[in-house]
Parts: C-alpha cells; sequence; structure tokens
C-alpha cells in the first residue's frame, strides 16, 4: 500500500511540474491584454505539486502495521486477466474493426474465464456483434470502425 | 404563480406520445444500468449522450433528448437500491447506506418489503427534490441573471472548495484529483489566446480530453476491474413482488412520515451542494438511527432504515439538477455529464435558460415529476426481471460491457485514439478507487476546467489582476468567504478533534 501511494503522489508531482513548465514556455505572468496563456495552468500545476508533495509525505508516514498489500497476487492475477484482453481489444479495434474485434474479445472471455463450450461461446460473441451492428449502423445510422472482414462481406 | 403556468406547459411539452415512450425507454434502460456492474449513471448517460446527437437536431429534439437522458438517471437511481436489497451490492455509492437495512431484511424473506419501502422512499425523496425545484429554481435563475465574471467564479470556486471540505476523502488527495482534472481540461487550444497548451507536439492532444471518454473509462473500466477483486458470486434473495406485500408495507410506511420529511430535507441540501447524495444518504441513516425510538435495533433490518436513505440519495440525486440548470455548475457526475450534453446540443446552460429556453426547461422539470411516476411503476412490476439480469455469469456481462464502453467512448468523437485513452483513464480510475482519491471532483473540473478559468480570467481584467475583485461586494464576498470557509474545514476538524482527545 505504502509503495502504491508513493508511487501514485510521486506521479502527481511529475505531472504538476510537466504542467507548470509548458505554462512557464507559455508565460504564466501579466501581458499588456491580460494574463498569458499558462498563467492558470502554471497555478493549476503548482496546486498537483503541492498535494503531490503533501500526499507523498503522508504515505511515507504510513505506520507499518497499517501497511496493508495494495492488492493481493490472486486478485492482481484476474486484473490482469482483464486488463490485459482489454487493452489487445482497443488496439484490435484500428486494424480490424470493432465488430469482429468485440466478437473475438467475447469469445475470449468467455472461453478462457467462463470455460464456456464452443457452440455457445460462438452463439454470444456473434450474436451480440450481429446486434450491435443492426442497433448502430442501420437503426441509429452510426458508423462504427469497420476492417477487411466487412469489406470482404461488402457491407459498408 | 407564473411556475404553475409554466409548469402545466412543460407537461403538455412533456406528455406527447413520443416523450412519454422515451420516458420509458429511458427509465428500463436506466434501472439496467443501475443493476449492472461497472455501469453507472454518469458513465451510462456519457454512452448513451452521442446517440441523442441527431435527436437533438430536429425541432424540440433537444427536449426530447434531456427527457431520455434525465430518465436513465432516475432509473440509475432506483436501480441501485435492487442490488442493495437483494445481493448486498451497492450499484452506485450513494446506495451503501440502504444496504445497513435492506439486506438484512431480504436475508429475513422480507425482500419484498424492503424493495417496496425503498422505492416508495426514493420516489417520496425525488418527488419533494421537484417540488423545490419547481419553485426554487426560477428564483435563481432570476437572481443569477445579475452575475457577472467574478460571481460566476465564486460559485465555480465554492464548487470546488464543498468537494475538498465536505467529502470523506483525504483532502489533499481531493485537491490533488481536482487538479489533475484541470490540467486535463487546460490540454488542448487556449480558449482565450488560441495558444496550444500541453500538447507537448502530439496531434492526438490538440482537441484536448473529452470529459465523456474520462468518465467511461473512470467509472465503467475501474469499477469493473474493482469488482473483479471483489470476487464475482452474486449470490442473492428472490424478489417477489406482489400487490398485497406493497399495500401493506405502504400503510407501513406512512409511520415514517417524519423520517422521511427530514431525509428529505437533508437530500435536497445536501444535493445542491455539490458531491452531495452520498454524504447525504450516510448523514440521513445516522440522524434516523438517532431520531427514532428503535434506533438500537438499526441495522438488523428495520424498514426505517432504508427509507431514510433512500430518500435522502434520491432527493439528492434530483436536486443536484438545480444549480446545473439555473447556474451551470452541475452537482454530481451524472448532472456534470447532462450539462455536457446541454452543451453539445448547442444549449447554454445557466440562468439565460430560463429566459431563451422556457419550453426546454419546463419539458425537463415537468418530466422529472412523470418520469419519476413512470420509474416507480415499472421498478414496482418489473423487479424479478431486473433481478435475473444479476444472475448473468459475470464472464459474459463483463465483457459485453466492455465492448459497450469502447463504443460509447469511439462515438463521442468518432476516434479510436479516445478507445485507447477510456482504457488508460479505466486503469488510472482502478488506482484512484483504491487509494481513495476521489473520481467526482476530478471529472467536474475536467468538465468546468475551462468555464472556470474563463470566468477567472475575465474577472481579472475588469479588476486589472486585483484579487480583491472577488470580495467587492457582498454577494460575491459571501461566496468567496464560504468557500474559503470550506476549504478550511479539515483543517479546523482536525484541530478540533486533537483538542477533544486531550
Amino acid at each position: 500500500m505504502k509503495s502504491a501511494e508513493a508511487v501514485v503522489a510521486a506521479l502527481f508531482i511529475l505531472i504538476g511540474a510537466l504542467v507548470m513548465t509548458d505554462s512557464v514556455r507559455l508565460g504564466f505572468r501579466w501581458a499588456d491584454d491580460g494574463p498569458q496563456a499558462g498563467y492558470f495552468p502554471f497555478y493549476v500545476g503548482l496546486l498537483i505539486c503541492t498535494a503531490g508533495l503533501v500526499n507523498f509525505v503522508q504515505a511515507l508516514l504510513i505506520p507499518p502495521a497499517k501497511n496493508g498489500a495494495f492488492v493481493e497476487v490472486g486478485q492482481l492475477k484476474l486484473v490482469l486477466a482483464v486488463l490485459v484482453p482489454t487493452a489487445v481489444y482497443a488496439a484490435l479495434i484500428a486494424w480490424i474493426g470493432i465488430y469482429v474485434a468485440s466478437t473475438l474479445f467475447i469469445a475470449y472471455f468467455m472461453r478462457r474465464l467462463g470455460g464456456y463450450a464452443w457452440w455457445k461461446t460462438a452463439a454470444v460473441s456473434v450474436g451480440n456483434s450481429v446486434v450491435f451492428f443492426v442497433v448502430f449502423e442501420i437503426w441509429f445510422k452510426i458508423p462504427l470502425p469497420k476492417g477487411p472482414v466487412e469489406a470482404f462481406l461488402r457491407i459498408h | 404563480m407564473e411556475e404553475i403556468q409554466s409548469l402545466l406547459h412543460g407537461f403538455a411539452v412533456a406528455l406527447s406520445l413520443k416523450n412519454v415512450v422515451l420516458m420509458f425507454t429511458g427509465i428500463v434502460l436506466g434501472v439496467i444500468i443501475g443493476v449492472l456492474p461497472g455501469l453507472g449513471g454518469a458513465n451510462g448517460v456519457a454512452i448513451l449522450l452521442p446517440l441523442t446527437f441527431s435527436m437533438a437536431q430536429t425541432p424540440g429534439g433537444a427536449t426530447s433528448a434531456i427527457i431520455l437522458l434525465s430518465c436513465i438517471y432516475w432509473g440509475a437511481l432506483f436501480g441501485g437500491a435492487i442490488t442493495s436489497v437483494l445481493f448486498n451490492i451497492p450499484g452506485e455509492p450513494w446506495s451503501v447506506a440502504t444496504t445497513f437495512d435492506g439486506y438484512p431484511l431480504a436475508q429475513q424473506g422480507r425482500a419484498g418489503e424492503a424493495l417496496t419501502a425503498a422505492f416508495t422512499s426514493s420516489f417520496v425523496g425525488a418527488l419533494i427534490a421537484v417540488i423545490v425545484i419547481t419553485f426554487l429554481s426560477p428564483l435563481v435563475a432570476s437572481f443569477a441573471l445579475e452575475f457577472g465574471p467574478p460571481e460566476f467564479f465564486a460559485v465555480y470556486l465554492l464548487t470546488f472548495c464543498a468537494f475538498i471540505g465536505m467529502s470523506k476523502e483525504p483532502p489533499f488527495k481531493t485537491l490533488a484529483a481536482m487538479m489533475a482534472g484541470f490540467a486535463l481540461a487546460a490540454v488542448g487550444t487556449d480558449p482565450v489566446t488560441g495558444a496550444l497548451r500541453l500538447t507537448f507536439g502530439s496531434v492526438y492532444l490538440l482537441k484536448g480530453f473529452d470529459f465523456l471518454t474520462a468518465v467511461i473509462g473512470l467509472f465503467g473500466i475501474g469499477e469493473i476491474l474493482l469488482s473483479l477483486e471483489e470476487g464475482l458470486s452474486f449470490r442473492g434473495g428472490r424478489a417477489g413482488l406482489n400487490p398485497r406485500v406493497v399495500w401493506q408495507t405502504w400503510k407501513e410506511l406512512r409511520r415514517y412520515w417524519a423520517t422521511a420529511l427530514r431525509s428529505a430535507g437533508l437530500g435536497c441540501f445536501m444535493g445542491v451542494v455539490p458531491g452531495g447524495a452520498t454524504p447525504a444518504s450516510f448523514m440521513a441513516y445516522g440522524v434516523a438511527r438517532r431520531m427514532s425510538p428503535e434506533g438500537a435495533k438499526f441495522g438488523t433490518g428495520k424498514l426505517e432504515g432504508v427509507v431514510a436513505p433512500e430518500v435522502a440519495n434520491n432527493a439528492a440525486g434530483t436536486s443536484a439538477l438545480l444549480p446545473m440548470i439555473t447556474l451551470g455548475v452541475p452537482g454530481s457526475p451524472t448532472a456534470a455529464v447532462l450539462l455536457g450534453g446541454l452543451l453539445i446540443w448547442g444549449l447554454q446552460p445557466g440562468p439565460l435558460l430560463f429566459v431563451e429556453q422556457k419550453e426546454f426547461v419546463w419539458g425537463l422539470i415537468a418530466s422529472m415529476y412523470l418520469g419519476n411516476i413512470a420509474g416507480l411503476i415499472v421498478v414496482l412490476t418489473c423487479v424479478p426481471l431486473f433481478a435475473a439480469i444479476l444472475r448473468i455469469p459475470f464472464s459474459v456481462i463483463a465483457p459485453i460491457i466492455m465492448v459497450i464502453c469502447a463504443i460509447g467512448a469511439y462515438t463521442v468523437a468518432n476516434s479510436i485514439f479516445d478507445v485507447w485513452m477510456m482504457v488508460v483513464f479505466g486503469v488510472l480510475g482502478y488506482a484512484f478507487k483504491k487509494l481513495q482519491y476521489p473520481l467526482a471532483p476530478m471529472v467536474l473540473a475536467i468538465v468546468l476546467g475551462d468555464r472556470a478559468e474563463s470566468a477567472f480570467r475575465q474577472a481579472m481584467l475588469v479588476s486589472q489582476g486585483d484579487l480583491t475583485v472577488f470580495f467587492s461586494n457582498a454577494l460575491v464576498g459571501t461566496m468567496t468567504g464560504l468557500a474559503l470557509a470550506l476549504l478550511a474545514w479539515p483543517l479546523v476538524s482536525l484541530v478540533f478533534g486533537r483538542l477533544r482527545k486531550r
């Protein structure tokens, strides 16, 4: 818990410093026509740094007795088992379109984490994408990203 | 009684067939959103907001769009109670207090009574808040018409200081999260000078961060990751609601009118102040326990312990819309998303709305009455259906929710980059929740950042950089003073706490 707190606080200080540097570049003082573009963000950055610093010190002051684990190994595995496929899914959308990516994503989830039979997995994952296709492309006329499969099927 | 007349006209707008259908659609969608893990009022509305873009273009469409979205919000408020009572899982943070007595009741086989009490209380709380909105908001709006930039900045200041003073999270974490929100809001083109800020040469960052993407990631993905940790077994009581149970419970509920009124008062007050619904529900529960003759038995399954927090959280959730429509300052993340919707539809939230968009405002207020009645009917009749949704295994429902979130993030601006940002925000939301960094002030800061900055800079221009402009008259001085007092509040209570310990 302690290290996670400290790392997040340090990240805040870093972001604050980043914001302040860019504000100094833009100018954070008064010009003839009023405050410059960096005026407001500069103080925002300053406050992020200050708050981050206080949180960092408070993180270091956590007594060892209260220093529980940020996340247990088993929990972390579960979270990563979801987070990694989600990141891959988000990346895949750009390549193969949202419908195929969603089908693969749901199928992966049901097969790997749920342990469903193939025919059930296929039915739900494909069915879901078909429903979304009808709702978005046909019903609401909102085009979503499509890839080579849609091009092959000529349903652009 | 000009308000009554405007309201009647509003009813005429809201009661068109199209709007009534939208109302019921919104309520059903909202309850489903409130019941599902990872989907709540704020990100549910955020995901569905892009679907209203084209709807809002037609004449009178903006009113229909806001009716749909606000009804999703009411539905989510109702839905939170179902999971709290039946599964001991609060669907929303403000439903936590409902689990204290609601879940024990369900375990005793009295789930029907607990649900009836929760729904009826939600309805009563919302109704009282809507009555307050009906009569108070025109006053607040006409008062606010006189506001200049210093006054508006003072209102923003008050909003954000209230978060630091009132939230139960550590004040410096609240400050850090809030300021990070302001920094995110500043990314992109400076609204006054047109200079590029914090883009670091990236093309993607040119248009800045969209708060809808942030809301979907922080609340949606973050919430799913968090609920994964807590295990995925939904074990819960069966919900059976028949008219006899409802009638019996209603008869018993009459005894708690005083508790309900007190909680509603608390809720309305706390809802207007930002961040209010969650503390309001806890405070109402605490007050009810202290005032009730059966207070010692609270927590073992008393109906009064369900009534108090449910009245308060719905009153707060509803009255959070008051500052949103009158001042353009939302009181909750969901209200912030609705405010973002108004901006996208081309409506300027704030006092002028009451002058220029009478039909819209009163249509919305009338729909609050009707939407809550519709909500009560829907939840009382369809509870088993909604409870069944929770029995869908997590490994099926979780990826579908993720896909819905991704589609929502994409449709905000038709950009795949937003989907990636959503995942980043999801990790952020997960870490923030674990480390007690509050999400609500961050979201509000992203929404209001540019407006707060503009108000500040305009005020500074008028005063030539003199900060005393924020104390220049009684009104702005009171608001700034109150804001500073709230800001200092954690410090004061810390000192008092230390003194009392000695």
